[in-house]
């Protein structure tokens, strides 16, 4: 039994959610190969070969795969997916994007977003925006899965000396195109892997006062994340957003400022080793989530909390 | 140009569901449902296409349960011209409503699908994406912006670090987020015209397809509760307890 883990890259350099989703391979147990899919992904590839418990590196490198476009790259993991017993994926945009189009072209439902291995054939997973957790078992010759990334541990990026072996399959479809990209620079830590989260909400009021938070966040070495009220309303980008349909975050410390709450967000951060929620609403549902709740205005309490820490 | 729009009943997202005892799922008796709010955003995106004079006709489908005719009527008064129900009682997984959706696309021949990118429910985030495969149509998941030019749509995608733009030959598959638009009130007058609409109900059989699957639901849980909290004081206290009792900064 061996298993093919796609990696979540950017070419240049392996991004972290691949050594979760190594670890989630670990657990099913089992050969575990590694699929770099890219355009000049010569380092992710070296890094995917230093994984701990990686026996194989297959770069496939071509123009077609650059972009990650679906059309071009699931037709070339489906192919190489036929002889693994599982395929797995982190459960990021861009593993969302491409596996269930893996797993229909191998007429094998997907399991989405697994948060713990049972067995090589049975997987937990969150429904219902994690109000329930389904047990569920899967009898497909080939299991084509997406790991939540914050249900496993990363596994060591270093220590392995996996062979590294080209792929000679080239899929283009030629049905799309990448047309550009707009990508946030930020120096802080991205937020699935942050150790600390500030997040904030409609409390906030405008984006121009998120500056209280960066520079909280800033102090704390910490992330910063929103709830969707929040980008909704054009405070901050899309790409801040935590909750069911967002990200999923689950940090040391998870600091919910002006954040009423509501079950979609809760979905993205309960999984937080520690909450704290500071809101003037002492009603508001997130207290009942959170570990330490201060009822306070939050243009008073930030500022004083960045003082003390 | 035709445009088909997925769309599935759920559960209202309001609800706060609870697991049944004998842990065989959640309990969903006499709990409000609703049309998925990804859905929603597809059949007002559809609309609005039409509106611009893009579209043509927009058809809404589902797979589910007659129940689910109701929701294709809230479509129908959001806009849409005509709608069809596959009608099946059983919970089918995301690969057999594709397959199913997939003998609907070769019926209706649209040249943009749009479906929301999750249900709430199942919270898989599959069907758009398997339909792209089976029809082989190229895909653009997570939508913000979607402009349809010539043989061509432009689609505006949310990633993970920020936005992402692809063009995409026609026919294609979109897949609704949150902020490609939002969705209208269905008004008085249009929701009585809705009644009129037509609406075709067909069997999987019928569509020749089989809705067998490869994964099977063993039990449902509630998911491990927080222990509640302590109400603190001050900022001062907040951070002792952040220092000496969480040991978390």
């Amino acid at each position: 039994m061996a298993i093919l883990v796609v990696a979540e890259h950017t070419n240049a350099a392996l991004a972290a959610a691949t050594l979760n989703t190594v670890t989630a391979a670990q657990k099913i147990g089992g050969d575990i190969h590694v699929l770099v899919a890219g355009a000049g992904a010569g380092a992710a590839a070296e890094a995917a070969a230093k994984i701990a418990g990686v026996s194989k590196v297959l770069v496939a490198d071509n123009a077609a795969y650059a972009h990650q476009l679906p059309e071009n790259v699931a037709p070339l993991i489906a192919e190489l997916g036929k002889g693994y017993s599982h395929v797995l994926a982190a459960a990021t945009s861009n593993g969302k994007n491409i596996l269930p189009r893996v797993a229909a072209l191998l007429d094998v439902d997907q399991i989405s977003e697994i948060i713990a291995v049972e067995s090589a054939d049975t997987f937990k997973r969150p429904i219902y925006a994690g109000n329930a957790i389904a047990t569920v078992q899967s009898s497909a010759a080939v299991k084509v899965i997406t790991v939540r990334t914050t249900g496993f541990d990363v596994a060591a990026a270093e220590g392995g000396s996996a062979s590294i072996e080209a792929v000679g399959t080239i899929t283009n479809a030629g049905k799309s195109a990448f047309v550009g990209e707009e990508l946030a620079k930020s120096d802080r830590p991205e937020l699935t892997a942050a150790k600390i989260v500030v997040s904030g909400g409609r409390g906030m009021q405008n984006g121009d006062n998120f500056k209280h938070l960066y520079s909280l966040a800033d102090k704390l070495g910490a992330g910063v994340g929103a709830s969707r009220a929040a980008v909704d309303a054009g405070f901050v980008p899309n790409d801040m957003q935590v909750g069911q349909t967002g990200k999923i975050v689950a940090p040391q410390l998870y600091i919910a400022v002006g954040i009423s709450g509501a079950i979609q967000h809760l979905a993205g951060m309960k999984d937080s080793k520690v909450i704290v929620a500071i809101n003037k609403d002492e009603e508001a549902p997130i207290f009942q989530v959170a570990d330490y709740g201060l009822v306070a205005d939050l243009f008073e309490a930030v500022p004083e909390l960045e003082g003390l820490v | 140009m035709k445009v088909l729009v997925p769309v599935k009943r759920v559960v209202d997202f309001n609800v706060k569901v609870r697991v049944k005892a004998d842990n065989s799922g959640v309990d969903l008796a006499n709990v409000k449902m609703a049309l998925n709010p990804f859905c929603e955003i597809a059949v007002e995106e559809a609309v609005r296409l039409k509106e611009k004079g893009t579209a043509t006709e927009v058809v809404v489908v589902t797979v589910g349960s007659s129940a689910a005719q109701e929701q294709l009527r809230t479509a129908l008064a959001l806009g849409a011209d005509r709608a069809i129900l596959v009608e099946s009682a059983d919970e089918l997984n995301s690969l057999a409503v594709a397959k199913l959706l997939n003998a609907v696309v070769e019926k209706e021949q649209p040249q943009l699908v749009i479906l929301g990118k999750q249900a709430i429910d199942s919270d898989n985030n599959q069907t758009g994406q398997m339909l792209g495969a089976l029809t082989g149509y190229a895909q653009g998941t997570f939508a913000s912006k979607v402009i349809v030019a010539g043989d061509k749509v432009n689609v505006t995608r949310e990633i993970d670090g920020g936005l992402q733009t692809v063009a995409l030959n026609l026919p294609a598959i979109v897949t609704t987020d949150l902020r490609l638009n939002e969705p209208r009130y269905a008004s008085l007058p249009n929701i009585m015209k809705a009644k009129k609409k037509p609406l075709d109900v067909i069997t999987p059989d019928a569509l020749g397809v089989s809705t067998a699957s490869t994964v099977k639901t063993l039990k449902v849980e509630a998911p491990a509760a927080r222990q509640a909290g302590i109400k603190v004081k001050s900022v001062a206290e907040l951070v002792e307890k952040l220092k000496n009792e969480a040991k978390v900064i």
